[in-house]
């Protein structure tokens, strides 16, 4: 991993998203609580924290998949809202990626990453096809195209859904947990497609326990607890000299060995 | 083998192992033999109990059909025949009615010149699906074609089709076959007018009825169409009135008009001349091809987020599952008339088809929502974090996996729609397993003649449910795509 990629954030500025006073809750369970955040362009954030402490319920807000109940989601400009149109013009300008791939079965590898160009950005057959292949070479899974994804290993379905939502062009991803299933020889393959996506200056958000990653690539770690961000700085001040009592807890466990 | 390391402790192995071939067992005939039918004292047992009760049935079945009639004038000569031959006393089956009547069972009181009419209506049928049932199986498709041509011709000829309309039947059917070849998307537009070339074979009359019927499906669609982007849901309901209006006024001066110019008429045949296995098969298709898609909609609906839809779709589930089909036949057959303005002839056929196609589409919705059910979340994430909005990601995503895990269930509920045609019969329609054969056996000369018909009506019955069945198992192995 090259640790040169966050020396020089390549942000302009500009704003990506904007979460104000965040608020959700699940039935009384108050998940997320006063969330504050500015993404800009090009800014790459590792979010990290225990299980249940709402990190991946966060970035789940920002494409709608979770309704939040009090606060403000600023995405690319566009608010969400009820606003059916609006969820779906976010939703095609934000690529998520699943911890567990979710892949479509039923269609190939190609069909799988050109069907929603050709369903929503309404792109010809054959140039959705050719974007696809485009993406699908990058991932290096082109001569896979043709299988179904019950055919593929992990990992290799991984780079699929990376390369799916691509596909899309989208201005920000995000990734929830996406190395969290996969064996150990294959979370090297994804996390090699990330870092390549990330040197190209995409705006990322990622949940993810990969601290290595975290600290080659992320502009900023944001470490949660409870639904709230209780710290978040560059990965250099976070690894070396985190501040608040959780956060060394957290750290110590998950680098402990 | 690396045994040189055999008595220290580490240990490092020089050589990987290559597979071998299993050890020679026996096989065959008498290895399946020992381990499926004699593994134990209790399969022992069970063994001989089990060829016991298959020698006994044998035994009395046996000779029953072995003595078997076929050809006689009547139950009596059948008998005297029995005895003549076989001694007295001895029993015997009488298939000389399925000779003198099979064409009771089949056709009920169809016109006999007109027999070719619901043969070809069932052969187009084939014409009609292959493009659906066999989309990405080309030899399949070819296989079900080619048998579909020849055998309509074939039986048409035999009943006594002329040879103008057999010409024009091999016609149809050949172009209609070059049709599915060559242009497939546009055959499934031919699938859609199917039903409307099968009412017109089946009951007759001018062809402009059903045009003009389906002139309103494509006026309401093109509405719908054209006004869908601005009004959306607004559109649809738009599409109907249009689609109504058109055949409340326009389409029965125009039909009168046109026929006038030119008939394009068969003799009519009316409902109550409809009985056995044509009136089967007629609402059993009619019921099936309708109960899918109204199942899909209802079991979309039950699980919808919008709480008025939902509580509408359970509330009509659960009255129709709660309610025996017989009463929503008879509700059919005789209530209906009471609310009905005097004078309106609403076909009993059509009513039994609605009511039929109530019924399944319940448990229908069930089953489907079974399979809507059985998918991960994470494919409706997918499908929503890619753009997709609900009716796409239902289309594409979510009712193609839904509706494949659901198959089993949705043949059986076919299969199982399909037998309750018999229970027409309490509204007083012809089929083939009750009425159909009571009316027989009323002649003097069937009178008693009870194991045959039913053996013989099983007997179909057994061939298109299995058809069926196994048809359901062949689209599970071909749509089996996800390797696990």
């Amino acid at each position: 991993m090259t640790a040169q990629t966050n020396a020089a954030p390549a942000m302009t500025g500009e704003t990506a998203i904007e979460i104000a006073k965040l608020n959700k809750w699940y039935g009384t369970f108050h998940v997320l609580r006063d969330i504050d955040l500015v993404v800009s362009r090009g800014e790459r954030i590792v979010i990290a924290g225990p299980s249940g402490s709402g990190k991946s319920t966060l970035i789940r807000c920002i494409n709608r998949l979770e309704e939040h109940q009090a606060g403000k989601i600023i995405v690319d400009g566009t608010e969400l809202t009820h606003d059916l149109k609006n969820i779906d013009k976010v939703r095609s300008e934000v690529g998520m990626v699943f911890q567990h791939f979710n892949l479509f079965p039923h269609l190939t590898i190609l069909e799988n990453c050109t069907l929603a160009p050709i369903w929503v950005r309404k792109i010809p057959k054959r140039e959705a096809e050719e974007i696809a292949m485009h993406f699908l070479t990058k991932v290096r899974i082109p001569d896979q195209a043709h299988k179904y994804p019950g055919q593929l290993s992990g990992g290799q379905q991984q780079r699929v859904a990376i390369a799916r939502a691509l596909c899309m062009r989208p201005k920000i991803m995000l990734f929830d947990e996406p190395t969290s299933a996969l064996d150990p020889e294959m979370i090297k393959e994804v996390l090699d497609t990330m870092i390549e996506l990330a040197e190209e200056g995409m705006t990322m958000l990622c949940v993810t326990h990969e601290m290595g990653f975290a600290q080659a690539v992320a502009h900023r770690v944001i470490f949660m607890d409870q639904g709230q961000i209780v710290e978040q700085n560059t990965p250099k001040e976070f690894f070396n000299n985190p501040r608040s009592e959780r956060t060394k807890l957290f750290l110590s466990q998950i680098l402990g060995h | 083998m690396s045994d040189t390391h055999a008595e220290t402790v580490a240990y490092v192995r020089e050589t990987m192992l290559p597979p071998e071939p299993p050890p020679l067992a026996e096989t065959g005939a008498i290895k399946w033999l020992r381990e499926n039918l004699f593994s134990g004292p209790l399969n022992i047992v069970l063994t001989l109990i089990g060829l016991g009760i298959v020698w006994l049935v044998a035994s009395i079945v046996g000779p029953w059909l072995v003595h078997g009639v076929w050809n006689a004038n009547s139950m009596a000569e059948c008998r005297q025949i029995i005895a003549e031959t076989w001694g007295q006393g001895t029993d015997g089956a009488c298939f000389a009615i399925i000779k003198h009547r099979w064409n009771q069972f089949l056709f009920g009181f169809y016109p006999q010149t007109l027999y070719w009419r619901p043969v070809l209506a069932f052969g187009l049928l084939f014409l009609a699906l292959a493009p659906v049932l066999f989309a990405d199986s080309e030899r399949a498709r070819r296989i079900v074609l080619g048998l579909a041509v020849v055998l309509t011709l074939l039986v048409a000829s035999l009943l006594g089709a002329g040879g103008a309309v057999l010409l024009a039947a091999a016609l149809v059917m050949l172009g209609w076959s070059a049709l599915i070849e060559t242009r497939p998307g546009w055959s499934l537009l031919a699938t859609l007018v199917y039903p409307f070339i099968a009412v017109w074979l089946l009951w007759g009359g001018s062809l402009w009825g059903e045009i003009a019927a389906l002139a309103g499906f494509v006026i309401g669609f093109i509405v719908w169409r054209l006004l869908v982007v601005r009004f959306g849901l607004l559109a649809f309901a738009l599409g109907v009135v249009a689609a109504v209006a058109w055949w409340l006024v326009a389409a029965g001066p125009l039909t009168s008009s046109l026929a006038g110019v030119l008939p394009l008429r068969l003799q009519p045949v009316s409902s109550d001349q409809f009985g056995g296995f044509v009136l089967s098969i007629t609402i059993g298709v009619a019921g099936i091809a309708l109960s899918l898609p109204a199942g899909i909609i209802l079991a979309l609906a039950r699980r919808s987020d919008l709480p008025v839809i939902k509580m509408l779709a359970v509330m009509f589930i659960e009255f129709i599952r709660g309610v025996p089909l017989i009463t929503l036949l008879f509700v059919a057959s005789l209530l209906l008339n009471y609310f009905l303005p005097p004078g309106t002839n609403f076909d009993i056929i059509l009513r039994v088809i609605i009511m039929v196609t109530l019924f399944a589409s319940a448990y229908m919705a069930e089953v489907i929502r079974g399979g809507l059910a059985a998918l991960p979340k994470g494919q409706y994430e997918a499908a929503d974090a890619l753009g997709l909005d609900y009716w796409k990601a239902q289309r594409l995503i979510i009712l193609p996996q839904a509706l494949k895990i659901s198959i089993p269930g949705i043949v059986s509920t076919f299969i199982g729609m399909f037998k309750d045609t018999t229970l027409v019969v309490f509204v007083g329609l012809f089929d083939p397993l009750k009425a159909m054969a009571d009316t027989i056996r009323a002649s003097f000369e069937w009178k008693g003649a009870y194991w045959e018909p039913y053996i013989f009506v099983g007997a179909i019955f057994f061939i298109l449910c299995f058809g069926m069945s196994r048809y359901s198992m062949y689209l599970e192995r071909r749509l089996k795509r996800d390797h696990r």
